[in-house]
C-alpha cells in the first residue's frame, strides 16, 4: 500500500490487519466516533467510511458486502439492512438515493492499520 | 443558474404536476428563469403513494426531487410561501410571505383541496381530510387513542383512506357513501357488488345511501347522524367526498373559472390571460377537471414544448386506471359503461372466488371498447393496449377475460403485436417506440437501465411489467440469447453456475470469480455463490463469511437498530418443559424479547452481535442448535399433534415432521424451504401452504409440493397419493435436490414450478417416472448433503477464532454498540423506531 502524504491528517492506529476479515469490513472506534475499515485483500486496498447507514441511521456499513461495479471497477460496500451502495472511494450513494457518507484516508504499515483524521 | 435578460417563468404550486413542469422544462432549454412558489413547507413529493407513509416511507422517500436539485438547475424554490395576488396588468405576483415579483410566463399548478361539504360539525377534533403528509401525521396522532373510524366517501381516495385506518390499527373502520354503490363513476354496478362483497370479507363496514347530516359530540367527534335518523358512533373520521380545484388565486385575477370550479384552459393550457397557464388538478379542459396524474404531466408537458416554440396540444386524456384496493384488484379501462345496442359484453363472475370481469366489444366483434376488472386485473395492461391501439380481436374474443382454455396465453400475440406508438409508460408518456428503441440504440437491458434513460417505469409503476417484457422481446429478436445472469460479474444464470462450479469441483468464491466470472463480485454474485456452494458441498459457511448475506455472516436475523434475533431449532414444534425453562432463562439473562413465531418456535430478539456466541453455547448445552432462521434453507416441518392425542388423527404426524426436518436441516437452497405434516385431511399444520406438504391418508400419506404462503399465496400440488413414508422421503429427496439444482436466487419452489415448461406433469415425470434418469444421482446428492450436516453455532461457539469475529469494535471487543437502544412494550424491550 503506497503511503499517502496529506497534510493535517492525524494517523490513528485503530487495529492489527488480521483483526479485520479478508474482502470484508470491521468496525473501529477512533475517539468517539465509530469508523468502517474495509480490507479489500483481492485488490490489496484498505478503505474507511463512516460506520452510519445514511438511509436509516443504523451503524452497520461494516457488516455490509464489498465488491465492484462498472467498467472502472469502482469499490462499494453495499448496507446490509435494503442494500444501498455506496461507493468507497467517494462516498457517493451508487444506487440513485442523495446520500453521501464520509471516507477516511488508510495506511498499512507492517501488520498495523491507520486512520487518517483531519485535524481541524 | 438564473440569467440575465432571459425570460422569467413563475409556477405556482410545488406539487406534483408543477414539479413535473420544472423538470420538463429544464431539459428542454436552460434559457429560462425559473421561479417556484410552494404552499406547502416541503418540496413536492409523491402523493399517488402517499399512502405508504403509514407503511414506513419517510416524508423523505416520497419527495420527486431534493431542494438541492432546483438549486443545482438554478430553480428558484420558496416553501411554505403562497402566492396571494396576481396583477395581470403589471405582470407581478405577491406572495405571502412580501415577496413581489414580475413574470413573462405564469403558470398555476394549485392542484385541488379536498371538498368538504357543509354538515354542522365538520370543524370539531377528530375530523380530517387526506390529502397532505401534515394530514396524514394528524390522522396518525389521533388515531393513537381512537378505536373506530369512518370515512366519508366510498370512491377511490375513500376506500384507499379507510385501507389506511385499518392499517393504523382501529378496531373497526367504517365506510359512509351518500350514493348507492361503490366507486359509481369508475365501474358498473355488478363490479360495484362484487367489490362490496369482498371488501366486506376484509372486515371493512360499508354503509351505503347515507347522507349525513350531523356530526354529534361536545368538542370531539363522537357520531354520524344520518338524515334517515340512524346513527353511527365513531371516534374519528375521515372525509373523502371528492376534491374541489383550487381556483382562488384565478378567480381573484379575473381569470374565467367553471361554475363547478376549475381554472379555464384551452388546448395550450392558456387561460383566459395568454400569458398564464394552468396545469394538473387545478385545470378545466373541456368542462372536465382530470384528477389523475398522468394527463397533468401531459399537461406540463404542453406547457414545456409551447414555451420552447414547439407544438403539442392537450386534447383529453385516458381516465383508465388499475388499483389495489384493501388488496383486491379494480381496474376500469376505456369506456367502462358502454352497453347495447352500442355494443356487446361479455361478463365472467365469480362470487365464490370474487373475481369479475367485462368486456365491451364493439358490434362487428372486431374491437374492444373497454371493461371493468374485480378482483384480478392481471390481464388490464393488455386490454388498455387494445382498445387504446385497436388491436383487432383474435376470433374467441372471451379468452380475454376467461384465459385460453388450452394452454397459451390469449390475448393476441403478447406485446409483439402491440404498433410503436403504443403507449406503454401513460406516467411518463414514453411509447413502445421508446422503449424498443432504448434497447436497439442505447443498450438498455435492464428495467432500472429503462427508468434511468427515459422514465419508463418511474410514475405508478403499473407499466413495470410490459417494460420488462418489451425490453426482452426486443433482445430476442435481436438474436440475443436472454439469460438471468446473476449480476454483472458473472455472465452466467444461476443454474449454469451450479453446474460449473460442480464440474470444476470449486468450493470458494474467489476461486469461481477468478475462472468464471469479472471484477471484484458484489452483493449481489456474493451470496448466489455462498448458496451454490453451501448447496454443493455444505460445508461451514462461516468459514467464507464475507460472501455471506449478513444474516447468514452473523448465523442470526439483523433487526431494527442493529441487535439480532436468534431461532433455535424446534423440530416439528414439540418441545419439552426443560428446554422451554432455559429459553426463557437465557431471555432473562440476555434481556431478549421473545415472541412464538408463525412457524411453530420461539424466536428471541434484541440480541447484541458479541453476545450471540454466549447465547448459542447455553442453548447448545441445553440440546439446542441453529434453526436456520437467517439461512436460504430448510425453516421449520410444522406439524399437528396427530394420531398420538388427536381423535381423528391417523399417522403420527409430529414424529414424521420431526424426522423429515432432521433430514434436511441445515441444508442450503436458492430460497428458504418450509415444509408441513397433518395427521388427516382436516390439515391442522396447513401443509398444503408449504413447499412440501405431506397428510395422512387411510392408506398412507398424500405428498403435495411447491405451495406458499407470503405475497403472492398459492396452494401445494399434489404430487403422489397413498404413498409410505419411505417413498414419500425418496420423493422429496429427489424433489428438493431437482430444486436446488435449477432454480434461480431467490425464487422459491411455487415461482420455480409456475415458470417450468410443462409444468407439474413435467415435474412428475422427472420425480416418479425418472424421464431424465437422474433420479439416482439427486437422492445420491442429498445423502451427501446430509451426511456433511453440522450445527454451524456450534462451530463458532467452539473455535475461538471465529468467536472473535462477534464483537462490534475490533479495537474494543468488551464494548458494545453504544447507539443501540430500546423502548419497552408490556414488559418486553422492544427496538427504537427508525
Ligand atoms: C419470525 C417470523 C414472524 C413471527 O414472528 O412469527 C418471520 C420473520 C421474518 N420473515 Fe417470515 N417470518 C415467520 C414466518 C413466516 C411464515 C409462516 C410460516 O413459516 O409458516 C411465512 C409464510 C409462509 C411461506 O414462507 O411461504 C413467511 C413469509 C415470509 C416471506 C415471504 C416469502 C414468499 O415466498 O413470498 C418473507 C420475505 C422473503 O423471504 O423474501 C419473509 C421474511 C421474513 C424476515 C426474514 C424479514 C426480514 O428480512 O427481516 C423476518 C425475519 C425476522 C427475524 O429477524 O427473525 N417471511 N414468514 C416467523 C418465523 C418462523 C420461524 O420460526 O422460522
Ligand atoms: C391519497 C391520494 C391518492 C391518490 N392516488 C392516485 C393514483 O393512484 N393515481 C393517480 O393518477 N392520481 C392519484 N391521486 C391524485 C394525484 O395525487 C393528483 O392528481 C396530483 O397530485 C395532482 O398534481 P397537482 O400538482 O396538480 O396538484 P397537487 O399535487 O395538489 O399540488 C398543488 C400544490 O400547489 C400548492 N398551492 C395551491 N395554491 C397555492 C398558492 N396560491 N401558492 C403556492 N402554492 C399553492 C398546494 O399546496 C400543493 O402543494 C391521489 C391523490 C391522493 C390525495
Ligand atoms: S415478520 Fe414477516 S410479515 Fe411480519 S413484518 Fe416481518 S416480514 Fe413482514
Ligand atoms: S439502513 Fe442502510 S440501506 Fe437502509
Amino acid at each position: 500500500m503506497e503511503v499517502q502524504v496529506l497534510e493535517a491528517v492525524e494517523w490513528i492506529y485503530v487495529c492489527k490487519t488480521e483483526d479485520v476479515p479478508q474482502d470484508g469490513g470491521a468496525c473501529v472506534k477512533v475517539n468517539e466516533e465509530q469508523i468502517a475499515l474495509y480490507n479489500f485483500a483481492r485488490r490489496g486496498e484498505w478503505y474507511a467510511t463512516q460506520n452510519l447507514c445514511p438511509h436509516k441511521q443504523q451503524m452497520v456499513l461494516s457488516r455490509g458486502m464489498i465488491g465492484s461495479t462498472g467498467d472502472t471497477c469502482e469499490p462499494k460496500v453495499a448496507c446490509p439492512f435494503h442494500k444501498k451502495t455506496f461507493s468507497l472511494l467517494s462516498g457517493e450513494c451508487l444506487s440513485g438515493d442523495d446520500y453521501q457518507i464520509k471516507t477516511y484516508p488508510v495506511k498499512v504499515i507492517g501488520d498495523k492499520v491507520y486512520i487518517g483524521i483531519e485535524q481541524s | 443558474m438564473s440569467q440575465q435578460g432571459s425570460p422569467r417563468v413563475v409556477v405556482i404550486g410545488n406539487g406534483m404536476v408543477g414539479y413535473k413542469f420544472c423538470e420538463k422544462l429544464i431539459a428542454k432549454s436552460t434559457s429560462f428563469n425559473i421561479t417556484v412558489f410552494g404552499e406547502e413547507p416541503r418540496a413536492a413529493y409523491d402523493r399517488v403513494h402517499l399512502s405508504e407513509y403509514f407503511n414506513g416511507k419517510s416524508a423523505e422517500d416520497l419527495t420527486m426531487a431534493s431542494e438541492n436539485w432546483y438549486r443545482e438547475n438554478g430553480i428558484d424554490l420558496y416553501l411554505g410561501n403562497a402566492v396571494l395576488e396576481i396583477d395581470r396588468a403589471s405582470k407581478t405576483i405577491h406572495s405571502r410571505k412580501g415577496l413581489k415579483l414580475a413574470y413573462d410566463y405564469l403558470v398555476l399548478a394549485t392542484g385541488s383541496s379536498a371538498f368538504v361539504p357543509d354538515i354542522p360539525g365538520v370543524e370539531k377534533d377528530g375530523v380530517f381530510v387526506y390529502r397532505t403528509i401534515e394530514d396524514l401525521e394528524l390522522i396518525q396522532g389521533y388515531a393513537t387513542t381512537a378505536k373506530t373510524g369512518a370515512v366519508l366517501g366510498g370512491g377511490l381516495l375513500g376506500l384507499e383512506a379507510a385501507k389506511a385506518l385499518i392499517d393504523l390499527g382501529l378496531e373497526e373502520t367504517h365506510v359512509v357513501e351518500f350514493a348507492p354503490r361503490l366507486m359509481p363513476r369508475q365501474i358498473d354496478s355488478a363490479a360495484s357488488n362484487m367489490l362490496q362483497a369482498k371488501l366486506e370479507g376484509l372486515g371493512l363496514k360499508l354503509h351505503m345511501q347515507k347522507a349525513t347530516s350531523r356530526i354529534s359530540g361536545e368538542d370531539k367527534i363522537e357520531a354520524l347522524e344520518f338524515a334517515d335518523e340512524t346513527s353511527l358512533e365513531v371516534d374519528m373520521l375521515v372525509i373523502s367526498a371528492g376534491i374541489r380545484p383550487r381556483d382562488e388565486l384565478a378567480k381573484l385575477a379575473g381569470l374565467e373559472t367553471g361554475t363547478r370550479g376549475g381554472i379555464v384552459v384551452n388546448s395550450k393550457m392558456q387561460t383566459s390571460d395568454e400569458s398564464i397557464f394552468a396545469i394538473g388538478e387545478c385545470a378545466l379542459y373541456d368542462g372536465m377537471i382530470y384528477g389523475l396524474v398522468a394527463p397533468g404531466y401531459e399537461m406540463a408537458e404542453v406547457v414545456a414544448t409551447y414555451l420552447c416554440a414547439g407544438e403539442r396540444a392537450f386534447t383529453g386524456y385516458d381516465m383508465s386506471t388499475k388499483l389495489k384496493l384493501i388488496g383486491v384488484d379494480v381496474a376500469s379501462f376505456g369506456d367502462p359503461f358502454v352497453t347495447e345496442p352500442d355494443s356487446r359484453s361479455i361478463v365472467f363472475e365469480d362470487t365464490h372466488k370474487g373475481v369479475y370481469k367485462r368486456i365491451n366489444i364493439s358490434n362487428d366483434g372486431k374491437y374492444l371498447l373497454g371493461g371493468v376488472l374485480i378482483g384480478d386485473a392481471d390481464a388490464y395492461n393488455m386490454l388498455l393496449q387494445t382498445v387504446n391501439n385497436k388491436i383487432v380481436l383474435p376470433p374467441n374474443p372471451e379468452d380475454l377475460v376467461l384465459g385460453a382454455r388450452g394452454g397459451e396465453a390469449a390475448v393476441g400475440a403478447g406485446v409483439s403485436s402491440l404498433p410503436d406508438d403504443a403507449l406503454i409508460c401513460s406516467c411518463e408518456s414514453v411509447t413502445k417506440g421508446d422503449i424498443c428503441g432504448a434497447v436497439n440504440t442505447l443498450d438498455v437491458t435492464t428495467v432500472d437501465g429503462m427508468k434511468k434513460c427515459n422514465k419508463a417505469g418511474t410514475g405508478c409503476g403499473g407499466c413495470v411489467p410490459m417494460v420488462k417484457d418489451l425490453i426482452n422481446d426486443t433482445l430476442k429478436e435481436n438474436g440475443m440469447y436472454i439469460k438471468n445472469n446473476v449480476c454483472e460479474h458473472f455472465d452466467f444464470s444461476r443454474q449454469e453456475l451450479f453446474d460449473l462450479l460442480k464440474l470444476n469441483n470449486i468450493k470458494t468464491y474467489d476461486e469461481a470469480l477468478d475462472v468464471f466470472g469479472k471484477g471484484d463480485g458484489c452483493e449481489a454474485c456474493k451470496p448466489t455463490v455462498a448458496s451454490i456452494l453451501a448447496s454443493l458441498w455444505n460445508d461451514v459457511i462461516v468459514k467464507q463469511q464475507t460472501i455471506q448475506d449478513s444474516n447468514d455472516r452473523y448465523l442470526a436475523n439483523i433487526q431494527k437498530g442493529g441487535t439480532y434475533s436468534v431461532v433455535p431449532r424446534i423440530p416439528g414444534g414439540e418441545i419439552t418443559p426443560d428446554k422451554l425453562i432455559v429459553i426463557g432463562q437465557v431471555a432473562k439473562k440476555y434481556n431478549l424479547y421473545t415472541k412464538i413465531t408463525g412457524g411453530q418456535r420461539i424466536d428471541l430478539f434484541g440480541a447484541h452481535l458479541s453476545d450471540l456466541p454466549d447465547i448459542w453455547e447455553e442453548l447448545i448445552d441445553a440440546g439446542f442448535e441453529s434453526g436456520h432462521a437467517y439461512g436460504k434453507a430448510l425453516r421449520t416441518v410444522k406439524s399437528c399433534v396427530g394420531s398420538t392425542w388427536c381423535r381423528f388423527g391417523l399417522h403420527d404426524s409430529v414424529s414424521f415432521a420431526i424426522e423429515v426436518e432432521e433430514r434436511y436441516r441445515g441444508i442450503r437452497a436458492p430460497h428458504k424451504i418450509k415444509g408441513g405434516v397433518s395427521g388427516c385431511v382436516r390439515e391442522c399444520a396447513e401443509a398444503q401452504s408449504k413447499d412440501f406438504g405431506i397428510i395422512a391418508t387411510e392408506k398412507g400419506w398424500n405428498l403435495y409440493v411447491a405451495g406458499n404462503g407470503g405475497s403472492k399465496p398459492q396452494h401445494a400440488q399434489l404430487l403422489a397419493t397413498d404413498i409410505d413414508k419411505e417413498t414419500v422421503v425418496k420423493y422429496l429427496d429427489r424433489f428438493l435436490m431437482f430444486y436446488i439444482k435449477t432454480a434461480d436466487s431467490l425464487t422459491r419452489t411455487a415461482t420455480w414450478l409456475n415458470k417450468m415448461e410443462g409444468g407439474m406433469t413435467y415435474l412428475k415425470n422427472v420425480i416418479i417416472n425418472d424421464s431424465l434418469g437422474i433420479n439416482e444421482q439427486l437422492e445420491a446428492e442429498m445423502q451427501t448433503l446430509i451426511n456433511n450436516y453440522s450445527c454451524e453455532w456450534k462451530e463458532v461457539v467452539q473455535n475461538p477464532e471465529l468467536r472473535k469475529r462477534f464483537s462490534h469494535f475490533v479495537n474494543a471487543p468488551k464494548e458494545k454498540d453504544p447507539s443501540v437502544q430500546f423502548d419497552t412494550m408490556r414488559e418486553q424491550v422492544k427496538a427504537k423506531e427508525w
